[in-house]
């Protein structure tokens, strides 16, 4: 770091040398004072927007991580050149179940992910920040850490808490910014975007917490910090939470384009036990075991099989499972988080969802087929990108487990034990506060 | 320049179809009744009937967009 007031931070005490970044230090909860040791005060929030941390966020790279994997910088001009006083919300939904990444963060780093939100208010010029949750683990450690701050460090800008009804489109920004106007948490479909007009009428800048912790580490340690890790199109680590037939499930903080199957073998999973990888969320994609351990967890290199890194969720079917049937089980459950709210949705996925299920059977003339034709009918059809994530999932799971629904034709079934539930789900809970 | 072309919201949608009737070259309905719109823009010789089928919405989800055409 070399421009302007930034000099003065250019040789911080402990910039993490390696992995870990953002789960470096103490094994539990970091304290305020903890966390302190390794960062500095995040800087003040003026009135309007503040270039050079536009462009110290731009020279990072850093791109969103709860998802979409858009570029922090082009999302933080476009708050900051909107009319009005920007708004930062911390999206702490964790609304993909196989993901546990941003509530270990939340509850085990929440003064990086505060830090963040911080750092973020300043380079748009924000005067106050909420922090959404859907778990109650979450919204308690960081109203902890929300408190000990106001007692302790001089204060800054005001930061709320709001808890989000759990449901897979809650976490969505368009259902966050509405809920945050007094409605349902459900998605919207009309202009403007958040970045123009959100909460208040004000533009909103709403970033996953997990790129808020990075953004915290990049304003301390330097973007050619954290550009040392990752790869040149996608830098930093990435938080991922590992699942399925390995023997050391859980969250994992990698280095962006680390290859799937170094991931696979740290995390304890042997060659052969697994006969299918999903890759994202259950918005992303299936892919056979050849395919993931020839890729890398990086956008650029999953986009050759339709995939992407997503929600940073890596799940390893155990092999002797049934791939089909827990497509079906997961595709009626992400037909049943549907909002109601457009046709294409409500009908195309519960369709879809069956007849997944018929295949799974062993049954469903031409299922495949059916399932193909709504998928292409159905996508980019919804006010969200539920229905896109949904087709995206079944369709994947036709390729990477055509295998499977041939033997289920001719034998009615794979033999696999399926009563028993693999991949995890929740209860939706209501939409009102 | 500015083209027109077919733009529905898809919440406010209802899927009466009664679009599809108006304007069957540009809109085909979904195996449940919802319209799939054709997003290429509104050639001239439709743009009256495009515009009785917004019109014939009951719940106004169909709109003619202008946009700026694409070069």
């Amino acid at each position: 770091m070399s421009e302007g007031g930034l000099a003065a931070l250019a040789d911080p005490p402990d910039a993490p040398a390696g992995l870990p970044r953002l789960l470096s230090g103490t094994r539990g909860p970091a304290s305020l004072e903890e966390h302190r040791r390794a960062l500095d005060v995040p800087p003040r929030s003026r009135r309007s927007a503040d270039e050079s941390l536009l462009a110290l966020v731009e020279r990072s790279g850093l791109r969103g991580r709860g998802g979409a994997g858009f570029p922090m910088a082009t999302k933080m001009r476009a708050v900051a050149s909107g009319r009005g006083r920007p708004v930062v919300i911390v999206n702490g939904a964790e609304s993909e179940p196989a993901s546990g990444k941003d509530r270990l963060l939340l509850t085990m780093r929440p003064h990086l992910v505060l830090d963040g939100a911080l750092v973020a208010a300043a380079a748009v010029g924000a005067d106050s920040i909420v922090v959404c949750a859907d778990d109650d683990d979450v919204l308690t450690s960081v109203e902890r850490a929300v408190a000990v701050r106001r007692s302790s460090e001089s204060s800054r800008l005001p930061i709320d808490l709001a808890s989000l009804p759990r449901r897979y489109v809650a976490g969505e920004e368009r259902s966050i910014v509405q809920l945050m106007n007094g409605g349902p948490a459900i998605p919207t479909s009309a202009p403007p975007r958040p970045f123009e007009r959100g909460v208040g009428g004000r533009p909103t800048l709403i970033q996953n917490a997990e790129t808020l912790a990075h953004l915290a580490q990049v304003f301390a340690f330097g973007p050619e910090w954290f550009r040392e890790l990752g790869t040149a199109q996608e830098p930093g680590t990435r938080l991922i939470t590992v699942s399925g037939a390995v023997a050391h499930p859980g969250v994992h903080e990698v280095p962006s384009g680390m290859p799937i199957a170094e991931l696979y073998r740290s995390a304890g999973g042997e060659r052969g036990a697994t006969s299918g990888v999903l890759v994202g969320g259950y918005f992303g994609s299936w892919l056979t075991p050849a395919q993931a351990f020839d890729a890398r967890l990086s956008d650029r290199s999953l986009r050759r099989f339709g995939a992407g890194v997503g929600a940073g969720v890596l799940y390893f079917l155990p092999d002797g499972a049934c791939g089909l049937v827990e497509t079906a089980r997961i595709a009626t459950w992400l037909a049943g988080q549907s909002s109601g709210q457009c046709g294409p949705c409500v009908h195309g996925l519960r369709a879809i969802a069956s007849t997944v299920g018929a295949l799974a059977r062993g049954g469903g003339q031409d299922a495949a087929a059916k399932i193909l034709r709504w998928s292409a009918d159905v996508e980019g059809r919804g006010a969200c990108k539920l229905p896109d994530g949904a087709v995206r999932f079944a369709r994947s799971a036709l390729a990477t487990f055509s295998g499977d629904i041939e033997v289920h034709r001719r034998r009615g079934t794979c033999g696999a034990a399926s009563d028993q539930a693999l991949l995890p789900t929740y209860v939706a809970t209501s939409s009102t506060r | 320049m500015t083209v027109r072309r077919l733009h529905l919201d898809p919440i406010a949608c209802d899927g009466h179809g009664l679009c599809a009737d108006w304007l069957p070259e540009m809109i085909r309905l979904d195996d449940w009744g919802f319209p799939i719109l054709d997003p290429g823009e509104i050639p001239p010789e439709l743009l009256h009937r495009a515009k009785r089928a917004a019109s014939a919405c009951p719940v106004l989800a169909l709109k003619l967009a202008v946009e700026p055409a694409r070069s």
